[in-house]
């Protein structure tokens, strides 16, 4: 279904209809091509988990696009967001085992204890984010290099925060009852966290696409990408706009470090970076300032990274810088950029 | 006399190290239409951003409704009441034409789409093109989506830069009884370059040379005095 879009996307750039149905054909058809060295139900535990890992990353790389799109932003603490909410995440779910809503915690216990965390991480995130924009990322509007190094020392500063707060190292992280373990469906295994993951994921697609095309602040927001002055002279301030997305952008960001975290059981302060290198690639794939583009683009960059981790781990991450540079050569603007 | 609805006195604007406005002084009266004219690169169109706030004024003060806004942002001098339609249909071309007046309706309120009534009137293709993408409109058309958007509010005071340039003449006549049916409600300053138009709206008239204002008057004069026109206006 995914891929269908993606090639959606590719037939609005125009050519003959015999060229589109090849793209789609061929679009389509990649993401089959392990299918001759991986067997079938192989194949399916690692779709399964390419399409969780795509979704927490798309939490990551939608805020960044659209804050790249909007305010012309490259916001390189948007990891720093991520691994924050990971810990608020972490320490949120020790307190609640001590009430008993984590470990041996019933279905419902279990739901509440990681909406209570996803709310806590998208509280923490939106804080943060308004007050690094407020008080740094408002001073690099226009400059490309001031926004790289502040954000970027922004980040560091607050990874070491992280590690006074917390603990340099590794900690296990707890996953509530009811979403341990997993199910088997005819031989394929499915953790049942990636289900969540999955889920956690399309709702937020959803979520973000009713915002943006159902309601008066999507108009501003998207008019606002394609030319700012006309939406300042139709009385907005683009200003409070670009506070608002920011601050979005960082507690969907903050979401998916929680989720993340217990998707993978365990937390680090690395983590961050991490992620960070994702989600870029993720909205260079989907082209800058594009959500629909960069939720295609999390998908791919997690099926391939799960489907080349198995057959040749070593290659995982390189896949996916392979994958984004053929998209370039392919689409310089990525697969749904401006021109 | 009235107060006058918009001043500008000894306005002098820079963009980057360019001095562009090199003293403009000009006053508008309610309800009295007026037009802005001047050669090529006169600085008409820098006189309307910097009344905006969108190139902002280095001295001078610009005086609207009796409040000082040379130092106000666009968006603020848009809330005061000014509707502003810029040089180059900017029209947003990913936003539906019913985006595009969304996005213009300071409030969604039954006036205001009661108002859409009368633009539709005005301008059919607006309510033919209603859901199309505005990027896929024509040059006319896109020209029209930026004047009428403009009309869904209950301006005070609108600033219209150059809306004839691509238009064919018979879709000049319509723009000309469609700004002259809004004149009743609104204070409308027009840049242009179309003396037709000028003439057939203005009642006032600005000459802008240079960044300077060089003459002013009633525009019933200027259409018999080709000397002036000759001199600044380079037509006969
Ligand atoms: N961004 C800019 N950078 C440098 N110079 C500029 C800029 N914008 C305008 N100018 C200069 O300012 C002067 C006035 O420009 P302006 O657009 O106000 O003229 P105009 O009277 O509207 O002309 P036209 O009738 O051609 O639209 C011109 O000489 C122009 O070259
Ligand atoms: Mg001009």
């Amino acid at each position: 279904m995914t891929t269908q879009t993606a090639t959606a996307g590719l037939q609005e750039q125009g050519g003959t209809d015999f060229k589109k149905v090849g793209v789609w054909i061929a679009s389509v058809g990649i993401w089959f091509l392990p299918l001759l060295w991986i067997d079938p139900t192989t194949y399916a535990v690692l779709t399964v988990a390419g399409l969780a890992m795509g979704m927490l990353i798309f939490l990551t790389a939608s805020g960044l696009t659209l804050i790249f799109g909007l305010m012309d932003v490259l916001n390189l603490a948007h990891g720093a967001f991520f691994v924050w909410g990971a810990y608020v995440g972490f320490s949120l779910l020790n307190a609640l085992q001590q009430v008993g809503w984590v470990e041996g915690a019933g279905a419902a216990q279990s739901i509440g204890s990681v909406l209570l965390c996803l709310l806590a991480a998208l509280v923490v995130g939106g804080l943060m984010g308004i007050v690094l924009e407020k008080m740094l990322v408002r001073l690099t509007y226009g400059s490309h290099l001031k926004q790289i190094l502040i954000t970027m020392g922004a980040s560091l500063i607050l990874v070491e925060i992280l590690k006074v707060v917390w603990s340099p190292n590794d900690e296990v992280v707890m996953v509530p009852a009811a979403f341990q373990g997993s199910w088997d469906i005819m031989d394929v295994i499915i953790t049942k966290f990636r289900v969540v993951a999955i889920v956690v994921g399309l709702v937020v697609l959803g979520g973000i696409q009713l915002v943006m095309m159902r309601t008066k602040l999507g108009i501003i927001v998207r008019a606002g990408v394609e030319n700012k002055e006309v939406v300042e002279t139709l009385g907005y301030n683009i200003r409070r706009v670009f506070t608002g997305v920011f601050c979005a952008g960082a507690a969907l960001a903050a979401v998916g470090g929680t989720m993340w975290s217990i998707f993978k059981e365990q937390i680090h302060p690395a983590m961050g970076e991490e992620n960070l290198i994702f989600a870029l690639i993720v909205v260079i794939i989907g082209g800058m300032g594009s959500v629909t583009g960069s939720f295609l683009g999390a998908i791919m960059v997690g099926l391939a990274f799960n489907y080349v981790a198995y057959t040749l781990p070593p290659l995982a991450l390189g896949a996916n810088i392979m994958i984004m540079a053929v998209i370039l050569l392919i689409r310089p603007t990525g697969l749904m950029g401006k021109e | 006399m009235a107060e006058p609805i918009l001043s500008l006195a000894k306005v002098h604007t820079y963009i980057e190290q360019h001095h562009i406005l090199q003293g403009v002084d000009l006053s508008f009266m309610p309800g009295r239409a007026t037009v802005l004219l001047g050669r090529n690169g006169a600085g008409k169109s820098t006189t309307l951003r910097t009344v905006m706030g969108l190139t902002p004024a280095s001295s001078g003060e610009i005086t609207l409704k009796g409040r000082a806004v040379q130092a106000m942002k666009p968006y603020e001098v848009a809330k005061l009441g000014v509707g502003f339609v810029p040089e180059d249909q900017a029209v947003l071309y990913t936003l539906s034409v019913e985006e595009n007046f969304r996005l213009a309706m300071l409030s969604e309120s039954e006036t205001t789409w009661a108002r859409m009534e009368t633009i539709f009137q005005l301008f059919p293709d607006m309510k033919k093109f209603w859901r199309s993408k505005a990027g896929v409109l024509s040059g006319g058309q896109k020209q029209m989506l930026a004047i009428a958007r403009a009309f869904v509010n209950d301006h005070d005071l609108l600033l219209i830069d150059e809306p004839s340039k691509g238009l064919a003449p018979i879709v000049v006549d319509h723009l000309i009884e469609s700004i002259n049916h809004i004149k009743n409600h609104t204070t409308v300053i027009l840049v242009e370059q179309n003396f037709y138009m000028a003439s057939h709206i203005g009642v006032d008239y600005f000459i802008l040379d240079d960044g300077r204002t060089v003459h002013q008057g009633l525009m019933a004069d200027l259409v018999h005095d080709d000397g002036l026109k000759q001199k600044y206006l380079g037509i006969a």
